[in-house]
């Protein structure tokens, strides 16, 4: 594997907010985490050179630095000349071609290897005088990818690959996305509002809010510390709640009106705490962090138990799929490690 | 009396020539108003290319007497340098159906290209296609059915052209009376039969032009689906 590096810096002002972000990518993917029209898209966009920055660089090393938009050096290149590949969250296949004719849409003529090629290592035989409109969407997706690869790029951005599927597609291609970014020689950035797909396929994350950074780093760092409300919220943590400062291991629950007890030392600028749901379990009265379970509303999944307690809050407990009796436990505990303290 | 059948030559040659400049000028116009991003500009501009739809045609004609008339800065412009007088010539009869079709092929073509999918032009641009190959390969194919059906209406709206016509080229027959410029003629010298032929004649192009349309966007939109 060749030493890509991809480094962006963009700052766009949009109308609802300023967009500002940054990074530097060496290796794998990143993931862009956040909200539904935070500024991911149009990160992508100008990295793409689709959209331009108001401000900014983008630059990519492969054998040397190649600089592709620099507001300081007036430099834009054109997105026909970077080398970036696009996947787009309709996959934008070109409705009047055929599979084959997608796939070889950006290459110069003369290279039928290449798409037979494409098409072989993404299943399509068979499929290739076929029309876009006449494929399923993981077949479209495959015809995209292929479409991509073929113009051999160091760098794909993934826009919301999968955020209009009903649930048993997405599995399925997600397992092929994973597929592919193992055996992609190149650098790839995803952006998306799930936190199971930033988990599963990226190694490093970023984390969006308004077109600002309110957290960067390794991927399963932020999810297991996320240090910030809203980075808990975004990845998953079903339990905030504002707290009041008792000493140095112990904090009162404003939402909830429970005390607990933590591990770590209380620094003053917490604000907030954050339990996952999973992290409950039965316990006595007078347990550490015990809490009194009357009132508790059950919801059976099929694979788990949701519980609500009377104050609010959730606990998820996993089931089989054959369960369908399950009493809570009159009290529950969290385990003080389990407590995330959180800034605002 | 020998039926004259020259105004069915001129009319051909008349909305042939005026559809082959409607079509293309109406495509670059509809693609550089699409990528105009001021609003404001392209309300006005909009307003002034679309004005010959809803104007009567003798008020177009007016307007066109103006400028290509032997007073007017083109026609003056014409008459000086060339020594070629545009005003009641054939070339009027050209001028008058561009001008009067011109609008249906511009916002059929606009129409058609705002909606093409813009995510199809960006991701032909990230898999480094040429912005020629883009608009004729993907904006274009896409926005054909559209396309093709304003052809044809700016080709219909060319051959039926009488108001802009009659002020611009007059009724000089052999030179520049067209077949609707026919019918109303043999019409006014109370010749209903000869009349009667012109329209027999006016409405199978006509149909025939519906029927090339239906055809091409039925065709199209059956093979992509």
């Amino acid at each position: 594997m060749g030493n890509k590096v991809l480094k962006f810096n963009i700052q766009k002002k949009l109308k609802e907010f300023d967009l500002d972000v940054g990074f530097e990518l060496k290796k794998g993917c990143l993931g862009i985490l956040g909200p539904s029209g935070c500024g991911k898209s149009m990160t992508l966009k100008s990295i793409a050179g689709i959209v331009d920055p108001d401000e900014g660089f983008v630059s990519l090393t492969t054998d040397k630095e190649t600089v592709y938009f620099d507001s300081n050096n007036k430099i834009n290149i054109k997105p026909q000349k970077r080398n970036v590949g696009y996947l787009f969250q309709n996959y934008a296949l070109f409705p009047n071609m055929t599979v084959e004719e997608n796939v070889a849409a950006g290459l110069e003529k003369g290279h039928d290897k290449i798409v037979s090629e494409m098409i072989k290592r993404f299943h399509l035989d068979g499929l290739e005088k076929r029309y876009p409109r006449q494929l399923s969407g993981g077949q479209q997706q495959r015809v995209a990818l292929a479409r991509i690869l073929a113009y051999g790029p160091d760098v794909i951005l993934f826009d919301e690959p999968f955020s209009a599927m009903d649930t048993y597609l997405k599995e399925q291609l997600r397992v092929e996305l994973v597929n592919l970014l193992n055996s992609f020689d190149g650098l790839s950035i995803l952006v998306t509002h799930d936190r199971d797909e930033a988990f599963q396929f990226c190694d490093e994350l970023l984390i969006l809010d308004d077109g600002q950074i309110i957290a960067k780093g390794d991927t399963r760092e932020l999810f297991e510390n996320p240090k910030k409300v809203e980075v808990a919220r975004l990845t998953g943590c079903k339990n905030i709640s504002r707290v009041e400062i008792i000493d140095d291991y112990h904090l009162k629950s404003l939402d909830w009106g429970i005390i607990l007890e933590v591990s770590e030392k209380i620094s003053p600028n917490i604000t907030h705490i954050g339990i996952r749901a999973h992290d409950f379990v039965a316990a006595k009265k007078d347990d550490v962090n015990s809490i009194d379970t009357s009132n508790s509303k059950k919801l059976e999944m099929p694979f788990e138990w949701r519980i609500t307690l009377s104050n609010g809050l959730w606990w998820i407990y996993e089931k089989r799929i054959h369960d369908h009796d399950f009493e809570i436990p009159d009290y529950l505990k969290v385990d003080p490690k389990n407590i995330i303290l959180l800034e605002e | 009396m020998a039926m004259d059948w020259s105004p069915i030559g001129i009319s051909m040659k008349t909305a042939s020539l005026s559809i082959l400049i409607t079509f293309f000028l109406g495509l670059i116009v509809a693609w550089v108003l699409v990528k105009i991003k001021n609003d404001t500009a392209k309300i006005v501009l909009d307003g002034i290319f679309t004005l010959p739809l809803v104007l009567p045609p003798t008020v177009v004609g007016f307007f066109l007497l103006y400028s290509f008339g032997v007073r007017g800065p083109i026609g003056k412009f014409f008459i000086d340098f060339f020594a070629f007088k545009i005003a009641f010539s054939w070339w009027a009869t050209v001028i008058a159906a561009v001008v009067m079709s011109f609008p249906l092929m511009y916002r059929s073509a606009r129409g058609a290209f705002e909606q093409v999918d813009s995510n199809l032009l960006d991701a032909g641009r990230t898999l480094g296609m040429s912005e020629w190959k883009i608009f004729w390969k993907v904006l274009f194919a896409n926005a054909l059915p559209g396309i093709i059906s304003g052809g044809i209406l700016a080709y219909a709206r060319g051959l039926g052209e009488f108001g802009a016509t009659a002020m611009l080229a007059g009724n000089i027959a052999g030179e520049t009376r067209t077949l609707p410029m026919a019918v109303y003629s043999e019409v006014a010298a109370g010749n209903m039969g000869e009349a009667s032929y012109y329209v027999i004649v006016i409405i199978i192009i006509a149909f025939i032009a519906i029927f090339i349309m239906d055809f091409i966007s039925i065709r199209k939109e059956k093979q992509w689906k």
